[in-house]
């Protein structure tokens, strides 16, 4: 990317807001990213609370453990930014409600674990936001094989991540692999924010 | 002639996004698909058409995150 960190640069990414749809091992991590490149606005959504195990590969800490993840998120947020302006939503993410959550952010962050989530969140987009980017994670679980994560981009759709590796009794999501894709994604976003294209990838 | 993820395949008369995918057999379960840039939802797979000379791209959605 030829442009550098300016005033600028700054003043634009202020300006913006981005949506993270789920804020478990992707969403924690790429949403402190982004908030500590000082984006003006984040949205989250999810309806689940922390839990012990979430901790293996999810930015919280143990005393965060029984908190509503967008609370305890919100919480790590302004620790690392207080500027940073975060709107938390504690619910599950739908079709019905994809406007209300994301009707107005600059860009999504889709970071849910389930396949089927997935799905919903990148039709629900391209039914009611075609003009929104919305920057994806498949297949990150497991450790190893980091030159296999690569970036595809399918339209306004990137998706980031091995393409296969999904979550089984054999193989769950691992801190480092989930880390990499979710600061793969931030990077993407902020490449959409300040040129308002994705340029590399497929 | 379409292309499946820029892999050339014959296209048929009567092809929907549904009898293409018999034929393509994706890979994993979850999945979005593309025709022409436009996303086609799961719900009407089975009565969109797959025009000649298509660019389909199927994205696998891969559980974990």
């Amino acid at each position: 990317m030829k442009l550098r960190w300016c005033r600028e640069v700054q003043d634009k990414l202020s300006r913006s807001s981005v949506g993270i749809a789920g804020v478990g091992g992707l969403g924690s991590h790429c949403a402190l990213a982004l908030a500590r490149s000082r984006i003006g606005k984040l949205v989250l959504a999810d309806v689940d609370v922390v839990e012990e195990g979430n901790l293996l590969r999810q930015n919280y800490s143990v005393d965060q453990v029984g908190q509503s993840k967008v609370e305890a998120t919100r919480d790590n947020l302004l620790l690392a930014n207080p500027d940073v302006d975060v709107e938390v939503h504690n619910l599950r993410v739908t079709s019905h409600n994809f406007m209300a959550l994301f009707g107005k952010v600059d860009v999504l962050v889709e970071a849910f674990d389930d396949a089927d989530q997935k799905v919903m969140l990148a039709e629900s987009a391209a039914r009611y936001r075609p003009d929104l980017w919305v920057v994806m994670g498949s297949g990150v679980a497991g450790f190893g094989s980091t030159e296999e994560i690569r970036v595809t981009k399918v339209g306004r759709l990137v998706v980031i991540g091995d393409g296969h590796s999904s979550v089984a009794p054999d193989n769950y999501c691992i801190a480092p692999r989930v880390g990499i894709v979710a600061f793969m994604q931030a990077n993407v976003v902020l490449e959409i924010l300040l040129t308002g294209d994705y340029g590399g990838g497929e | 002639m379409i292309t499946v993820d820029e892999i050339e395949m014959e296209w048929e008369e009567g092809m929907t996004v549904s009898s293409l995918l018999e034929i393509v057999k994706p890979d994993f379960p979850m999945f979005v698909v593309k025709i022409n840039g436009v996303m086609i939802s799961k719900r009407d797979h089975e009565t969109t058409p797959v025009p000649d000379g298509a660019e389909v791209r199927i994205v696998y959605m891969i559980a974990g995150g």
